[in-house]
Formats: structure tokens, C-alpha cells, sequence
């Protein structure tokens, strides 16, 4: 049984399951709150410049958080996102995470602000090709930075997980369906229970709350290949919707949310199971452009910039604001949510972008209901993915004939070939897999996955 | 001639079987390797890049018939060698050390193939002394390297003083792109180019190799 018994239910600011962490925050409590997320400015990472690394991370802290003080923001939620170093080397990832912890708790106890430190490890077992998934040094290293980084104070934990992202990579240039939906309903599904049964485990050893994952890897890289006109954005479409049973697995595991922000498949997921999701959109223009600015606030508990690097602007420093900015977008959703216009609001959030790209129509609050009630009513991953990437073609097949979404020649020859290959593809996933297997032979390992 | 307008329309349309065939037709019909190169295979693949550069072919399409042009191609190959044709040029590419992002690296790569260079990929996380050895047993005329993060595109500038340390430098034109490097960031760490996107990766190293290769 979904979590919500309609699309209808589903807004923006309140979750079934609100998320109590941090400074007293409690995410999806009937309040959408920022969540600002900054990266530094070109400055070389390693240890001999530890120093540096510390007092920027420090710095930019501060400033943001003192722009919450300033505009009579009482609740925040800070992301660290590790860069490739900070987890190759735990006790670096580790030691930021605590500055910025200590700066939260300072404005915490001068101020009175809410906040809350979600920690993001990278995915680093993808630096070896192919990727040792289960039993490499790196796996060791990924596992090591979360435990150390929730002793050194996350409240929250997370990774945008890469399993399977090998095959994806060259899949989706090649416009490899087949592959693409192998690897979301087999092999992320396999990395995605191995992952998160740990995450989960160290997440309740240090008493931190084990947040959730993104199929940013996959879905995103898609959106900003198809933004660039590389590949056709019904095909980037298609492969968001058939991301909500990967990224489902993570609370399937234990994860509580607020899933990740770049997670573009999270409503779905807070329809099935009521946890709090971050999303991002318009304000997250400094990192990528997105056809979804709107839209992707509709169903969010978390408002997110995605990522800001740390360089001067005339309003003053990027993270600051776009502190502001996230501060802004909030305050105006709460205060339609205070006069009971949340869905009036919610609406006009989905209307203003929902027929201009087919993306834009997956983050439907009715799509997204539908790709849930097919994750809940399906009984295995593979053919659940392979049931949302049907809803995609003839969702949009049905709404271009209607009028409503409008697709170039070559999008609707695009549109032609997804069918074929949705509609013809084989029941049994292990006969996918001998296509995958020659054709990407050397880029992964089949023990790596639990595969035969 | 009529057969290569067919052995042009089936690179453009991704049909690999058909264009081998009418490759060996051709050479049985006695007309010049250099012939059926530029005018099939190649003048199908420019037609791919109109395409492509209209909106109206994606990537896949362009990967296809690129994959389609170069096993066509290993049919000619034997012919070339004997009257010894050169290559269009060699690149190494690199994503630099601490980056593990690399599909706008593979898309370059995939895109100057498909344009003719022959291409080695270090692939991800590549140091400044992997980049240097492999200048040094490849000779490549150009050395691309990648980052999409601001901490990572400073490692380029090293790796280009590793080049001039030992003394490289001048035998290899180096680009450099990705989401955070801009033109000025590639002049300033004295790169020789930059590209903002596949596109124009391959303009610029054929520009480049104009003035090199000849």
C-alpha cells in the first residue's frame, strides 16, 4: 500500500515520516527548508593544504549560516559533499566534517539556529575500470569515511551510488535501452542492497540517520547529455522514470530520507513509503541547467542549490547567496502552505513547466503516483523498470498526440524506437545479459554485482 | 558514381553489412582506395555531422555510423599502408588526477575518432607522470586532459610543468575542457586550447593539427 492513498495528498513541506536531526530540525514537518550545498573555489585538495581546506570550509560556514540569521532563518540543512579526496583519505573527510559541525553548533547556541549536517561520500569505487564494487580497497575507504564522518557529527547520510554506471556511461551515448534498463532493474538493484545494508548498519552504530541515495549517476547524466543535444530528452525521460525502483531500494534498506537532492525520481518514492525528500530546480542553475526549475520544488520537504563553488559575486560570496535565494523560495512556499493554498501553489509550481520537455512531465505529482503504484503492484525490480519505461513512451506518445507536449521529427523517431525496445524486450533479464556481457566486456565485473 | 552515393547513405544510416559489401564491390571494380575513403566513407560521415549539427541525429546515431565507417574502413586499411597514408593525427586524452568523471572525456574521444584521429584514453585519475610517459612512448601530436571539478582543474597547470620539466612542452599541443575550465583558466596555465564542448574539441585539434601535421 502507498504511503498516500491519491497524487492529490502529495505536497511540498510535509511527509508522512518527518525526519528529526541535527539542532533540533525536523525535515517534513509541514515546512520546506533550505538546504544549501557548496563546493570550493579552484584550489588544489590535499593534505599539505589541509590548513587551507579547513579554513574555507570554515569560512563558507559561517557566511552561510550567518545569511540564515540575517533573514530570520530559523531551520538549515548544510551539505558536505565529499570531494574524491575527502574519502580516498577518511580522516580528511572526516576532519572538515567536524569544523563545519562545530560552526553549526557555535550558531546554534549564539543564535538559536536550526541546523542539520548531511555528509555525502563519493563513490570512489569507480576508480578503478573496471570497478571493484564489493571487494576492492576503495569500498573499504567508502565504508571507513561514513563510519568517521558520523562520529566527527553528519546528521545525515548519503552517496549518489555508481553501480553499474560503467555500462551507463557508453549505454546511454550509444542509446543502449536494453543495457540501460538491464543495469537500473539488475545490477544498480544488486550494488544498491550491498551498499545501503551497510549504510544503514554504520548509520545506526553511531546513532546518525541513514538519509538516501540518487540515481544522479544515471538519470542526470542523461539530462545534461540531452541538454547539450546530444541525446534525444525523451530517452532522458525514460531513463529518470525507470530510476525510481533503483533509488527505491535505499529505503527498502533502512534509509529514513530526506533522499538526496539531485534525485529528480524522489517523489515517487515519497509516495510509496512517506519519507521527506530534497530536491532541486531553479536554484540550482549555478551547478547545471535543468528543464524541471519548477516543477521539481512541487513535492520537495528539502530546497537545494545542488552545489555552489566559492567564488565572488556583486550580492557577495556564491554559497551566501544562493543561501538567500533557497531562503527566498521557501519562505514564499511555507507562507502559501500558512494560508492553505499549498496545492493551489503546488499546482502552479507543476503547470508553469510540465508541457515543455518531456522531462519536465516525468516530475508530475499524477506520473510519478503511477510509477510508485507500479513499484508497489510489480514484484521484481527488473520488471518494474521495465513497466515505468513503458509508462514514459506511451505517456508521452499519448500527450504529444493530444497536443499538449510538443516533439521535434527526430525526438519523435526517438519516441518510435524506445517503444520498440520497451514493448520487445525480453521477460527474463538473463537474456539480456549475454548481449550485455559481449558488449561491454571488460567494462565491469560480473562477481562484483553477485551475478552468475 | 552511384555505388559510393549507396556506400555514403549507408554509413549515414548506420547499416554495417551493406557498406562492407559495397566497399568490396568498389575494390573489385578496381576504384581507388583514396576514392572510396572520401568520397563514401568520409563524405558520409560529414553528412552525419550536418546532421548532427541540425538538431536532426543525436550521438547514437553519429557513434553508429562512425563504428560503421571504421570497420568499412578496415577493409581499405591493407591499401593504405601500401601506399603508405598517414593518419590525421594522434591525441592522447586524460581525465586529471583526483576527477573520476569521464563521459564528456569519451564523448570527445568517440567524436574525434569518428572524425578520423587515432585516440589513446589514460582514462580517470591520471597523474602528471602517467601523462608524461605516455608523451613520451606515443608522441602524440596533441595531449587533452579533463576535470569537471574546481578542485581538480588546478592539477592541469602541473602537468603541464611536468611537461616543460622535461622537456616536452614544445613537442605537443595540449587542450584542456570541462564544466568549470574556461578559455581564460587555458591560457593562463599556458595550454594551447581550449574547447567548450565535443564539437568543438574536434575544430580545434584539427586546427591545430593544420599547423603541426599538414
Amino acid at each position: 500500500m502507498l504511503a498516500y492513498s491519491s497524487p492529490e495528498e502529495v505536497v511540498f513541506g510535509r511527509s508522512k515520516h518527518p525526519v528529526k536531526c541535527g539542532f533540533n530540525v525536523v525535515i517534513g514537518d509541514g515546512e520546506v527548508i533550505p538546504e544549501v550545498n557548496f563546493t570550493l573555489p579552484s584550489v588544489k585538495v590535499c593534505r599539505d593544504n589541509l590548513r587551507e581546506i579547513r579554513k574555507l570550509f570554515r569560512d563558507i560556514t559561517t557566511r552561510v549560516l550567518m545569511k540564515c540569521v540575517e533573514l530570520s532563518q530559523e531551520q538549515v540543512v548544510v551539505e558536505l559533499e565529499h570531494v574524491f579526496e575527502m574519502t580516498q583519505d577518511p580522516q580528511f573527510g572526516a576532519v572538515v566534517t567536524k569544523d563545519i559541525k562545530e560552526t553549526m553548533a557555535e550558531f546554534h547556541e549564539k543564535y538559536g539556529l536550526r541546523s542539520a549536517l548531511r555528509v555525502t561520500v563519493a563513490d570512489i569505487r569507480h576508480r578503478t575500470r573496471p570497478p571493484r564494487m564489493r571487494n576492492g580497497e576503495e569500498v573499504e575507504k567508502v565504508f571507513e569515511s561514513f563510519r568517521m564522518c558520523a562520529d566527527a557529527g553528519a546528521d545525515i547520510l548519503s552517496i549518489e551510488s555508481t553501480g553499474g554506471k560503467e555500462i551507463t556511461d557508453r549505454a546511454i551515448v550509444e542509446g543502449d535501452v536494453e543495457a540501460i534498463l538491464f543495469v537500473l532493474g539488475v545490477m544498480a538493484i544488486k550494488d544498491m542492497e550491498f551498499l545501503w545494508r551497510e549504510i544503514v548498519n554504520i548509520s545506526e552504530r553511531f546513532g546518525v540517520v541513514p538519509g538516501g541515495d540518487t540515481a544522479c549517476g544515471f538519470a542526470n547524466t542523461a539530462m545534461q547529455l540531452a541538454n547539450m543535444g546530444m541525446i534525444p530528452r525523451v530517452m532522458a525521460a525514460l531513463v529518470r522514470l525507470a530510476s525510481v525502483p533503483r533509488s527505491y531500494i535505499a529505503v527498502k534498506m533502512g534509509a529514513k530520507g530526506p533522499l538526496k537532492d539531485c534525485g529528480y525520481e524522489n517523489p515517487a518514492i515519497k509516495m510509496l513509503c512517506g519519507v521527506p525528500i530534497s530536491m532541486e530546480g531553479k536554484a540550482s542553475a549555478c551547478a547545471h541547467s535543468s528543464p524541471l526549475g519548477n516543477i521539481a520544488a512541487a513535492t520537495c520537504d528539502l530546497w537545494s542549490n545542488e552545489s555552489v563553488q566559492d567564488v565572488k559575486l556583486l550580492g557577495g560570496d556564491a554559497p551566501e547567496v544562493f543561501t538567500e535565494i533557497l531562503i527566498y523560495d521557501c519562505r514564499l512556499m511555507n507562507a502559501a502552505a500558512k494560508e492553505s493554498r499549498a496545492f493551489e501553489f503546488r499546482d502552479l509550481l507543476v503547470a508553469s513547466d510540465k508541457y515543455l520537455d518531456p522531462q519536465a512531465l516525468m516530475l508530475d505529482p499524477d506520473l510519478m503516483y503511477r510509477a510508485a503504484q507500479i513499484v508497489e503492484n510489480v514484484k521484481d525490480p527488473y520488471h518494474q523498470v521495465v513497466e515505468t519505461a513503458k509508462l514514459v513512451v506511451d505517456t508521452i506518445s499519448q500527450e504529444t498526440k493530444e497536443g499538449r507536449l510538443r516533439l521535434t521529427d527526430s525526438e519523435r523517431r526517438w519516441l518510435g524506437k524506445l517503444g520498440d525496445t520497451v514493448y520487445n524486450i525480453p521477460s527474463d533479464w538473463s537474456e539480456i545479459l549475454e548481449h550485455v556481457e559481449k558488449r561491454y566486456e571488460g567494462f565491469f565485473l560480473m562477481e562484483e554485482y553477485g551475478l552468475p | 558514381m552511384h555505388e559510393l552515393h549507396l556506400l555514403s547513405q549507408a554509413v549515414l544510416e548506420g547499416k554495417e553489412d551493406e557498406a562492407r559489401s559495397l566497399v568490396q564491390n568498389l575494390l573489385a571494380m578496381n576504384v581507388n582506395p583514396s576514392r572510396i575513403l572520401n568520397e563514401g566513407l568520409i563524405k558520409g560521415m560529414d553528412m552525419v555531422g550536418e546532421k548532427f549539427r541540425a538538431g536532426e541525429y543525436y550521438l547514437p546515431e553519429v557513434l553508429l555510423a562512425s563504428k560503421v565507417m571504421h570497420s568499412a574502413f578496415d577493409i581499405l586499411k591493407s591499401r593504405f599502408v601500401d601506399v603508405g597514408i598517414r593518419t590525421r593525427g594522434k591525441v592522447v586524452m586524460g581525465t586529471v588526477k583526483g576527477d573520476l568523471h569521464d563521459i564528456g572525456k569519451n564523448i570527445v574521444i568517440a567524436m574525434l575518432e569518428g572524425a578520423g584521429f587515432d585516440v589513446v584514453d589514460l582514462g580517470v585519475d591520471v597523474d602528471s607522470r602517467t601523462f608524461v610517459e605516455n608523451v613520451q612512448e606515443i608522441e602524440p601530436h596533441v595531449l587533452g586532459m579533463s576535470a569537471l571539478l574546481t578542485t581538480t582543474m588546478p592539477y592541469m597547470k602541473e602537468v603541464i610543468e611536468e611537461l616543460e620539466r622535461e622537456g616536452l612542452r614544445k613537442r605537443v599541443k595540449v587542450i584542456v575542457g570541462g564544466a568549470p575550465v574556461n578559455e581564460r583558466f587555458a591560457m593562463e596555465i599556458g595550454a594551447d586550447g581550449y574547447a567548450e564542448d565535443a564539437g568543438e574539441a574536434v575544430q580545434l585539434v584539427r586546427k591545430l593539427l593544420d599547423v603541426e601535421v599538414g
